[in-house]
């Protein structure tokens, strides 16, 4: 089992390895460097920096040298928290970044969440009453959530929702609990304008999980251990929970692997859109004005964000499913 | 089976056709079975022949669009979808027609109102020598499907705020949109073919590398990467490189998945029985390859293709959505959306989101033209 | 003078599909006695599967069920097919006083649960004990079918144990409840021929120490040989033949039954002695004639007869019945 997630965990480590050097890419892909950009967001203002500020600047942001060299200098940096500054915001990446994160988390985890509490109960419901009404229904239902782009949904919801109700959807906190300081009212508040972000990010994985769970779970409906279980007069609804809902579980588990990092992609095109305060809207205005520390950064946290979930999604696989768990044992 | 071939007749004397029926079952290609099960799912064969439909009418855009995509008609900005008419204002019934619009501006929301002027009926004409255009930018033409009588405009789906016709730019940017797709997933295609074969069938620290680049790019959030990726295309880029740049970052990343199942395919293949009987009786490598081992993974390899596409047309409309993807003047429906992105513009020109209902379509249809495929795609289950 | 414990009546069942009418079952009678041993036997496909797995109310894909399954118990009798198979009543019968151990060891465990746990719940689920209790008796059964270290191997994953060990958990779950009636659907084919010698002795021994009866159902009369007292033979889901196990042996009279004793390799034969096989393979019994099922594969087939109507199944002397035209008198 230790040796299972050791291989895993050293894998991710190689996974983001070769993440920093994507990112690296990233952050050298347009033509200058930052000190170009700088000069030119600089002059734009009718500024000019004098020769030791530009100095200055070379050393803090480690440019000049060989690729190699670059490399190395912004890893040191990055290990050691220093992120590099945001020319756009005149600020340090790490301060933006330490606002905004959390809430990429949070509206990424409850998601999550919200796509395997709502698919895996409809795609039992489904599998157990296979060609009736309710199978058609929700497998139109489950084409339709998988067929409209997310960030489609969000600009059809935020129509009709004004439209028919007047509700305007977007951002995270009404106007008087934008800068008001933690309170119960204030987390009611977000609690309320989570609501369509949620259901706009999670409406594609939940009908992607409901079809797998429908499938998984017709497949192990025909299975012998079954018929085993109701020759021994297990009663019929315990019978359906114990054991094939219990072994489809572990597919359904490893579909976080792939489910995370489609959350955190719809999070940040639907984050545009719905003008959520996360890390979407922050990368989309670092992209347009080249400023890419911030970009580069954020695009190595949310990376690092479905990587770190994929391998908790490993570890909880192993501890659920003994066939991996004793794989080392029983050879 | 063979009970069912049995008839009342004799025994001994089983009758000839009946027993060649049941052989051609036997002898059938693969992909005859496959066809013969796929006709079977009703809305994978409607919805592949729309599909079809869809792409002939991209191809052959020109023809069937009143207007020039590009053309401004200035007097009609920002103009909601034209309302045809079949009956006339005195009770009499005609060829389908339009009225005359007269605008007017609303003093108190600065909006523009456009009022029917029901004396003046104008005629819709088919199948017409209207305004000439160039088929792909090459060939001279003048016929159009739609062609209407002087002084009417038909704006099926209104206009955009340059007064530009959006039905005519919606077939327009099909083109592009559904190109994208296509294109995207024949170079995924290639890449993920080469590398899932070089990892399945090399093994060893090639399998491991290319096993990890895979791994990496499965899971590690598309969007970001696609966005980041696309934001570094030079601005100055002439629109047929966007146009490739962005097919490329697009199946740059798309291809991981489909590598890994052609790799996890051919490790399977490569300990099948028939596999090892080829090889067994002296079958060279390539042989094997070709004549045993790709006909039994091609029709997993096509749904997979199948249901790719939809990925890489949203990918594109997502990101020419933001801004980062195709630009003007090439028109996909991305860029058509982009006019549909706050809530004022939604509430006053809803039809601007009229192209997001073919992205929507179309994937619909991938997606069941894929679902059809996949359960007929082992055609001896 | 044994009792009966099960009486099958002119069991059907019929599964309606779209292709046809499969009859896996057509009219199967017979009688179970008190600590006897009944075989099935019958190529794949026969229904002999489906026969048992009706009376258990565990067949999947709900064919059309009728007959009568009497099962006695404390001279009461229960029609165990008049029973909705998800009833209450059903289900106590289910595990307690019919159980089943079946064919493939490996895939009847659920592969994320303990054979030790699947165990105690076939106790549990009809009797209201602690698991502690359960456990062991639990304990007390993996002893008493030979499981080396039960203490370990209670908490064994079936992908952990072989196919013997497993084949032994299952009996031990199945006689949990000292049943009056174990069914064996093919319990030795999945198994290496020296552990299935291991578990029909198990089987065997069991069935003397705890007085019930067995259903045994398989298609290798070697195995029926050993372990039966009578012997029903069937084909496309009629019964062809009936006898006691030394008559099946001695005297059979069903060409189907007398072709199934050619195929048995036998060691004591003169050179040159060739293995007889039956010519073509079992026919699905898809919407299947109304004259006899084996006459396209007969070696006696008589044109005329027995392609015009089907034989009924006469009582050659008491207690062998032969279902064919060779043992009938011609009628008009």
């Amino acid at each position: 089992m230790s040796t299972y997630i050791v291989r895993r965990f050293l894998y991710m480590v190689v996974t983001f390895f070769a993440l920093t050097i994507v990112v690296f890419v990233i952050i050298q892909l347009p033509p200058g460097d930052y000190l170009d950009t700088y000069l030119a967001a600089l002059e734009a203002q009718g500024a000019f920096a004098d020769e030791a500020e530009l100095e200055t600047i070379r050393r803090q942001f480690g440019l000049g040298g060989s690729p190699v060299e670059q490399y190395v200098r912004w890893m040191w940096r990055f290990l050691q928290g220093d992120m590099g500054r945001s020319f756009e915001w005149n600020q340090p990446v790490k301060a933006l970044l330490a606002e905004r994160l959390p809430y990429t988390v949070l509206i990424s985890v409850v998601s999550l969440f919200f796509t395997y509490v709502v698919a895996v109960p409809i795609g039992i419901f489904v599998a157990t009453h296979q060609y009736r009404f309710s199978d058609y229904f929700w497998s139109v239902v489950g084409f339709a959530g998988l067929s409209i782009p997310d960030f489609m949904l969000a600009l059809l919801l935020m129509y009709l929702l004004f439209k028919y109700f007047g509700i305007s959807v977007g951002g995270l906190f009404s106007q008087e609990y934008a800068t008001a300081p933690w309170s119960w009212a204030r987390l009611w508040d977000m609690v309320t304008h989570l609501v369509t972000p949620v259901i706009v990010i999670g409406t594609a994985g939940t009908a992607g999980i409901m079809r797998v769970m429908r499938a998984t779970l017709l497949d192990e409906l025909g299975r012998q251990y079954v018929v085993t279980a109701h020759a021994k007069g297990v009663p019929h609804r315990t019978l359906l929970f114990r054991y094939p809902v219990r072994v489809a579980a572990n597919p359904i588990i490893s579909t976080v692997g792939w489910q995370l990092p489609a959350i955190v992609s719809g999070e940040t095109i639907v984050a545009i859109v719905l003008s959520l305060p996360t890390t979407g809207p922050l990368l989309f205005r670092a992209l347009l004005s080249q400023d890419m520390f911030m970009s580069g950064s954020i695009v190595m946290f949310l990376a690092a964000l479905t990587l770190v979930g994929t391998l908790l999604s490993d570890i909880l696989l192993v501890w659920i499913d003994p066939r991996i768990r004793f794989e080392s044992r029983s050879g | 089976m063979s009970m069912q071939s049995l008839s009342p007749r004799t025994l001994t004397e089983v009758s000839h056709a009946e027993i060649s029926a049941e052989e051609r079952l036997y002898f059938a290609s693969q992909w005859q079975l496959v066809w013969r099960k796929f006709r079977r799912h009703r809305l994978a064969v409607g919805s592949l022949y729309l599909l079809g439909a869809l792409y002939f009418v991209a191809l052959t855009f020109e023809f069937w669009i009143p207007y020039r995509p590009l053309t401004q008609q200035s007097d009609y900005l920002d103009a909601p979808p034209s309302r045809i008419h079949v009956r006339h204002e005195d009770g009499s019934w005609g060829r389908p027609f339009v009225y005359v619009l007269e605008q007017n501006i609303d003093f108190e929301t600065f909006q523009r109102i456009y009022t029917p002027d029901t004396s003046q009926p104008r005629t819709i004409h088919f199948w017409r020598k209207g305004e000439p255009y160039k088929f792909w930018g090459l060939v001279r033409a003048e016929r159009r499907f739609i062609v209407v009588a002087e002084g009417g405009v038909l704006l099926l789906f209104g206009t955009d705020s340059l007064g530009r016709d959006q039905f005519s730019r919606t077939l327009a940017a099909a083109r592009i949109s559904l190109s994208i797709g296509l294109v995207g997933v024949v170079i995924g295609f290639v890449l993920g073919c080469l590398l899932g074969g070089l990892s399945g069938f090399m093994g060893g620290w090639t399998d491991i590398v290319i096993q990890r680049m895979i791994e990496f790019l499965i899971s590690i959030p598309r969007v970001p990467l696609w966005m980041a990726l696309s934001a570094a295309v030079p601005a100055r880029w002439s629109p047929v490189r966007v146009y490739l740049a962005i097919t490329i970052i697009l199946s740059v990343i798309g291809w991981a998945g489909l590598a890994r199942v052609v790799r996890g395919k051919l490790l399977e293949l490569r300990e099948a029985d028939y596999v090892m009987a080829a090889s067994t009786a002296g079958a060279t490598e390539m042989r094997i390859i070709l004549d045993h081992m790709l006909p039994g993974f091609m029709s997993y390899l096509i749904v997979h293709l199948t249901l790719a596409i939809p990925g890489m047309i949203i990918g594109e409309t997502a990101l020419s959505f933001l801004g980062l993807g195709i630009r003007p003047p090439a028109v996909s429906w991305g860029t058509l959306l982009k006019e549909a992105q706050n809530i004022r513009a939604l509430i006053s020109h809803p039809w601007m989101m009229i192209p997001g209902l073919f992205v929507i379509g179309t994937v619909l249809l991938f997606n069941f033209v894929g679902d059809g495929l996949r359960d007929a795609a082992d055609p001896y289950k | 003078m044994l009792h009966p414990v099960l009486e099958v009546c002119d069991l059907t069942a019929h599964f309606h599909l779209e292709e046809g009418i499969l009859k896996a079952v057509d009219g199967v009678s017979f009688t179970l006695l008190q600590n006897q041993t009944l075989g099935i036997v019958g190529e794949s496909g026969c229904g002999k599967s489906v026969t048992v797995q009706s009376i258990m109310g565990i067949v999947t894909g709900q064919p059309a069920i009728s007959g009568s399954a009497l099962f006695y118990r404390d001279g009461a009798s229960t029609d165990l097919l008049s029973l909705d198979r998800d009833s209450e009543a059903h289900r106590m019968i289910r595990g307690q006083e019919i159980a089943m151990i079946f064919q493939e060891p490996k895939t009847a465990f659920s592969p994320v649960h303990t054979d030790g746990f699947q165990i105690m719940e076939a106790i549990r689920v009809h009797q209201a004990n602690t698991w502690r209790d359960c456990r062991a008796r639990t304990l007390d059964l993996l002893r008493q079918v030979g499981i080396p270290n039960p203490e370990v191997n209670i908490d064994a994953y079936p992908h952990q144990l072989s196919g013997g060990m497993l084949q032994r958990a299952m009996i031990a779950m199945a006689l949990a409840l000292h049943p009056s009636i174990l069914i064996a659907d093919e319990p030795t084919t999945a198994l290496d021929v020296t552990v299935q010698a291991q578990i029909l002795r198990l089987m065997k021994r069991l069935q003397d120490e705890l007085g019930m009866s067995i259903l045994f159902i398989t298609h290798d009369l070697g195995v029926i040989a050993h372990m039966a007292d009578e012997v029903l033979v069937m084909y496309l889901g009629r019964v062809v033949e009936q006898a006691d196990v030394q008559t099946i042996f001695k005297e059979p009279q069903h060409p189907y039954t007398r072709a199934l004793m050619a195929s048995i390799p036998r060691v004591h034969k003169s050179q040159g002695y060739r293995l007889q096989t039956i010519k073509g393979s079992v026919p699905v019994a898809l919407d299947p004639p109304t004259w006899c099922t084996f006459a396209p594969r007969c070696p006696d087939f008589m044109p005329g007869r027995c392609d015009v109507q089907e034989p009924d199944l006469l009582e050659l002397s008491p207690g062998h019945k032969v279902r064919c035209f060779l043992y009938m008198a011609e009628t008009a």
